[in-house]
Formats: C-alpha cells, sequence, structure tokens
C-alpha cells in the first residue's frame, strides 16, 4: 500500500471514530440544556480533557512545529502564551463566569449591564471572532490534505465541515464533549508515539543541536534561531505584543468561554481549569521537539515553504519503509482531530449566539440551535475557498488579538469592578475592536508603513489591550448614573460560593 | 453582721432567645445590602482580587521577565544545558510546571478564601 493510501484510511478512521463517538451521546441529547450546554454536569476529569481536545486547534499541532523550525524558539512563545492564557482565565475568570450562571457571553453581558446593547454588540463580536477561528480551521484541513493524499485543496475543508455539522445537529453540546475529550488523548498519542522513535534514531545519531546547523536563508541560523526575541527590528515590542495578545486572548475566544458553562459549579470550574493546565502543559512539549528535529533532518522544508507540514512528514522521513509511513498516517490523523475538535466547540459556540439572539423569536429551542449550526458553519466555509492566500497562523493571530481588545476587557473589568457601565462597555469594545480588526486588516491587505508604525499594525496587541481597558473605564466614570441597578446584587452572585444561601438576584433565563 | 453578706445565688441569663434574636445573620445583611453587608462582600472580593493580582505579578515577573533579560543579557542565550540552549530549556520545557504550580497555589488559596467566608456567615 502506498503512503497516501496509510493516510487516506488514518483520516477515516479518525472521522469514523468521531461519528460513532459522537452517536454515543445522541442517545443522551434531548433537551435544549443538553444542547447548549450538556447540562451542567460534566465532571472536572472529563470536561477538562475536552477542553484540551477543542482547544489545541490545527494552529497547535501543525503550526507551532512549523514555526519553530522556521523561525526558531522566539515562536515557543505561541505555545507558552496559549498555555498561559489559561492561567490567566483562572484566576481571572472561570468561577465567577460559571457562576454568573449565562449560557453565552451575550447572555453574560446582558445580565450584568442590564442593557440589550451591550449583549447586541457582544453577540457580533463572538460571530466574527469565531468565523475568524473556524476559517483556518477549514483551510487547514484542505492544506493537510492536499499534501498527504494529493486531492484537491477544497476536499478536506468540505470533509471535516460537514462531519462537524453532523455531530452538532444531532447531539450538540452533549455529544462533542465525548468527541472532544476522545480526540484530545489521539492527538497526544499521534504526536507522542512517532517521537519516541524518532528521539532513538537522533540519540543513535550522536544527538546532534539542532541550534547547530545552518538551514537555508528564510530562518535565521545559530544564534538569531535560539533567540527568544521575535524577528530583528523592534523585536522587544514584538515578543510583548504577542505575548499580550496570547496572555489575555484565550479568555475571549467563543469556544473557551462557553465551555465554562458546563461545569457544576464555580468550584470545579476552577478545578477543571487546573486540569487543563497540565494537559495543555503535557501536550505542547511535543511540538516544538518536531520543530526542532525538522531542522536536522528536513531542513529543505524551510527553503520550500512548507514547513507547516513538518510534522505529517518528519516520521516518514526519519523511518524508511512501512514503519515511517504508518507513523505519518498517525499524524495525519491527529491533524484531522485537531481540524475536528476545534471546529466541532466554535460551531457550538457560534450556534448557540446565532439561535439566541438572531433567530430566537422565529424558531425555538432545539430547532433554532441547529439552524444556528448551519449558519454557523456555512459562512466560514465559503469564506475559506474564498480567501486562499491568507495563512492560517496569521488569521489565528488576529483573532486572538480582536478578542483580547474586546471581550478580555469586558470580562474582566464586568466581574471585577461594580462601576462599569453599558455605555462604557460599548465604546470600549468600538475602540479596541475598531484599532485591533483595522491594524490587522491593513497589514493582511499590504497597505501598512514601513518601521515602527510596520510593528505597532502588525502586532497590535500591545497599545489596542490597553487602549481598550482605558476606554472603557474612562467612559464608566464619567457615566456613573448608568452603573446597572443590581450591580451590587449581581456581584454577590458573580462570587459568592454556591454552599452560602443567599439571594442571587435573577440569573439570566 | 451575717445580714449584710447576701446568700449566694445562682446568676443565669433569662434573656437568651431575646438576646440572640437581636442578631442579624450576616446572609440577610448581604441580602438587604446593608452597609454591613457590604463590608462582608467588598472583603471577599478585595481578597479575591488580591490573590488573582498576585498569580498575575508572579506570571509577570518570572515568564513576562524572560525576553527582557535576554534583551539586555544576548550572551545568555549560549549557555547549554545537556545539549539544550538556555532559552529552549525555559520556554518549551520549565514554564509548563511553573504555570501549574501557581495555578494550584492559586486554586488552593481561592478555595480557603470562600471557605472563610462561608464560615463567618455560618458563625453569626
Amino acid at each position: 500500500m502506498t503512503a497516501a493510501g496509510y493516510s487516506v484510511m488514518g483520516v477515516t478512521a479518525v472521522f469514523v471514530a468521531t461519528l460513532a463517538v459522537g452517536a454515543y451521546g445522541w442517545r443522551f441529547s434531548r433537551t435544549t440544556s443538553d444542547f447548549f450546554v450538556a447540562s451542567r454536569t460534566v465532571r472536572p476529569g472529563l470536561n477538562a480533557s475536552a477542553i484540551g481536545g477543542e482547544y489545541l486547534s490545527a494552529a497547535s499541532f501543525l503550526g507551532v512545529a512549523g514555526l519553530v523550525l522556521a523561525f526558531g524558539t522566539e515562536m515557543l512563545w505561541y505555545p507558552v502564551g496559549w498555555t498561559a492564557g489559561y492561567l490567566v482565565l483562572l484566576v481571572l475568570v472561570a468561577a465567577p463566569l460559571r457562576r454568573s450562571g449565562a449560557y453565552t457571553l451575550p447572555d453574560f453581558a446582558e445580565s450584568r449591564l442590564e442593557s440589550r446593547g451591550v449583549r447586541r454588540l457582544s453577540a457580533l463580536l463572538v460571530v466574527a471572532i469565531g468565523w475568524l477561528y473556524l476559517m483556518p480551521q477549514f483551510q487547514g484541513a484542505g492544506l493537510a490534505l492536499a499534501s498527504t493524499t494529493g486531492t484537491g485543496s477544497w476536499l478536506g475543508g468540505l470533509l471535516v465541515a460537514t462531519v462537524v455539522l453532523v455531530n452538532v445537529l444531532f447531539g450538540g453540546m452533549r455529544s462533542i464533549t465525548f468527541v472532544q475529550a476522545f480526540q484530545y488523548w489521539l492527538k497526544l498519542t499521534a504526536l507522542l508515539f512517532p517521537l519516541l522513535f524518532m528521539a532513538a534514531i537522533w540519540l543513535g545519531d550522536g544527538a546532534v543541536s539542532p541550534a547547530s546547523v545552518d538551514v537555508a536563508d528564510v530562518g535565521g541560523t545559530g544564534d538569531s534561531w535560539v533567540s527568544p526575541l521575535a524577528g530583528v527590528e523592534h523585536e522587544v515590542y514584538t515578543t510583548y505584543s504577542i505575548i499580550i495578545a496570547t496572555f489575555l486572548g484565550t479568555m475571549g475566544l467563543p469556544h473557551v468561554v462557553v465551555r465554562f458553562y458546563t461545569n457544576p459549579d464555580g468550584a470545579a470550574a476552577r478545578r477543571t481549569t487546573l486540569f487543563v493546565l497540565a494537559l495543555l502543559g503535557l501536550f505542547y512539549l511535543l511540538p516544538p521537539v518536531y520543530g526542532g528535529l525538522g531542522r536536522l533532518y528536513a531542513p529543505d522544508l524551510v527553503a520550500s515553504g512548507r514547513s507547516e507540514s513538518v510534522v505529517l512528514e518528519l516520521p516518514s522521513r526519519m523511518l524508511a519503509g512501512t514503519a515511517g509511513e504508518l507513523l505519518s498516517a498517525l499524524t495525519t490523523a491527529g491533524a484531522f482531530a485537531a481540524f475536528l475538535s476545534t471546529s466541532s466547540g466554535l460551531t457550538v459556540a457560534v450556534a448557540g449566539v446565532i439561535s439566541q439572539d438572531v433567530m430566537g423569536r422565529r424558531f425555538g429551542g432545539v430547532r433554532a440551535f441547529q439552524a444556528g449550526a448551519v449558519v454557523a458553519v456555512l459562512v466560514p466555509l465559503g469564506l475559506s475557498l474564498l480567501t486562499e492566500g491568507v495563512g492560517v497562523a496569521q488569521a489565528v493571530g488576529l483573532a486572538f488579538a480582536f478578542a483580547a481588545s474586546t471581550l478580555c476587557p469586558l470580562l474582566v473589568l464586568g466581574i471585577w469592578w461594580r462601576r462599569l457601565t453599558d455605555v462604557g462597555a460599548i465604546a470600549g469594545m468600538l475602540v479596541g475592536g475598531g484599532c485591533a480588526g483595522g491594524a490587522v486588516l491593513a497589514t493582511l491587505l499590504g497597505v501598512g508603513p514601513e518601521g515602527w508604525g510596520g510593528a505597532l499594525l502588525a502586532q497590535p496587541a500591545a497599545w489596542t489591550v490597553p487602549l481598550a481597558f482605558l476606554t472603557m473605564v474612562g467612559v464608566s466614570l464619567v457615566t456613573p448614573r448608568r452603573v446597572p441597578r443590581h450591580a451590587a446584587r449581581t456581584m454577590v452572585r458573580l462570587h459568592t460560593p454556591e454552599s452560602v444561601q443567599l439571594d442571587r438576584g435573577n440569573p439570566p433565563r | 453582721m451575717s445580714e449584710s453578706t447576701p446568700r449566694r445565688v445562682r446568676v443565669t441569663s433569662p434573656r437568651t432567645s431575646a438576646a440572640r434574636a437581636q442578631r442579624v445573620p450576616a446572609a440577610r445583611e448581604i441580602d438587604a445590602q446593608t452597609r454591613l453587608g457590604e463590608v462582608y462582600m467588598s472583603s471577599l472580593i478585595r481578597s479575591q482580587l488580591r490573590l488573582a493580582l498576585l498569580a498575575l505579578a508572579a506570571l509577570t515577573v518570572f515568564v513576562g521577565g524572560i525576553p527582557l533579560v535576554f534583551w539586555l543579557a544576548p550572551d545568555l542565550s549560549d549557555i547549554e544545558v545537556l545539549a539544550v540552549p538556555l532559552p529552549w530549556l525555559l520556554l518549551a520545557f520549565a514554564v509548563y510546571p511553573f504555570l501549574l504550580l501557581v495555578g494550584w497555589l492559586y486554586v488552593r488559596a481561592a478555595e480557603r478564601n470562600e471557605r472563610a467566608f462561608s464560615d463567618v456567615l455560618d458563625r453569626t
């Protein structure tokens, strides 16, 4: 059998297993609450695996190794930031967000600030960020299938979209939770197992340090490859901007936030997040090693601009014959698990918001959720077929910077600062979102200036996030009469442990 | 003389129930949003916020400080521990146990704050 044959078998197995595990969950999915939040009964262990499975996207599975191979140590800031983002989420948001009792982020915004306007704007942002993040998943699926089996680049995205839609339509969040928990462990195995063989070969070859070899001029060599600072010019600013975007952007991603409502209570939400930190830390030990070994055994990928496929190709390059092809098929299968799980989580989150804020009045309950899911998948699928030029990593980076500049200040100030007003929140989200969105659009379209201006536009988070926070605080302070009437009661709901009998006001719905 | 020293009597409080009724439980203070209730709430929120900021400070200093240190002293990149360059050792491996440790300490302390809060409410 050919290498492509093994890959097709691996990908097919992942699709079949995903549908089978999902079907196991379909039997339990009956009520609206099952569909949206798995009836809030998911235990920390299972829930943490599901969060890990959903969070580790194409960017983590393929992108990190490729970036490390091409650009070196500075790119390790992405996996570090994506993990540290969960620590920030744990200490600032996890328990209060669960205690708010809201289904979606717009629910939280409306119940905290008692305003329909904030609800509408945050719903718009959730859908925008969700689509921005779904688009590269479909594109990545197309590229991965094309590079391993030689099909057209549209097929992978279409297949992933179809499987996701089937699972979400029939099982909602309940079914997706099982699927994603399974996919975390599949992804970990798919990277770890080949790595054991490859590490043995590397040790046999004398354990050469990846930093000691020179690779074509695309990436840095020697000193620059080892340096933890990004790029050559404005390196400190760029590095810190990446740090701010990833540390603070995680909490604003719609598929991350929606998971917290599936915990039974606030304390369980905290423990789940701690579990997730451990699972992410374990996983992110692996992709950089692929990047480092790629420098020794597949340096030509950098020159030919295909460094993102290092995870898919490295096993078959280091191991001769069938063993290498089988291991490459395993990593390809893992990559598809990554596309499927992240797209599923995003689809549930976006569908929840679309069904409640756009269709709620025309359809009810489960029907609206299913209609929302169709829209949530078809729009980014269409966009991914139209805009093939935009890179996977670029679109994901934009999503993080955008989330950090809009939904992060809303969550943090909403939870910890009683005097936040609806006008302040809207102003802050418009300023932060406008600046971050405009800056990255300018970079993508290539109209950004050279030098400092270009650096500020390419990685905008370091100035757009503080600007959004300052606007929210400033405008709230000059509109003190608009502090929500029940703000004190809402703070009781957000911060007191559930074991204490207290009047917590009316939770949303 | 025996008249001047009164007989010993057992002293008891006949008004125990009345005395207890005067103390309003803290939970009711919070529900009625009195001054005292506000004090209870703001002390809980402040202790949790202080804890969160402490964890973020640890993150900022120890992880956020790495680029600054390597920018000020670029020669540190040349150090190798067991054939692994120092920046790799920090960013690819050491940082994850550190994040987990900070998270674990935070969860323990946050749950302790909440227990203290519910103890105060139960005692009153």
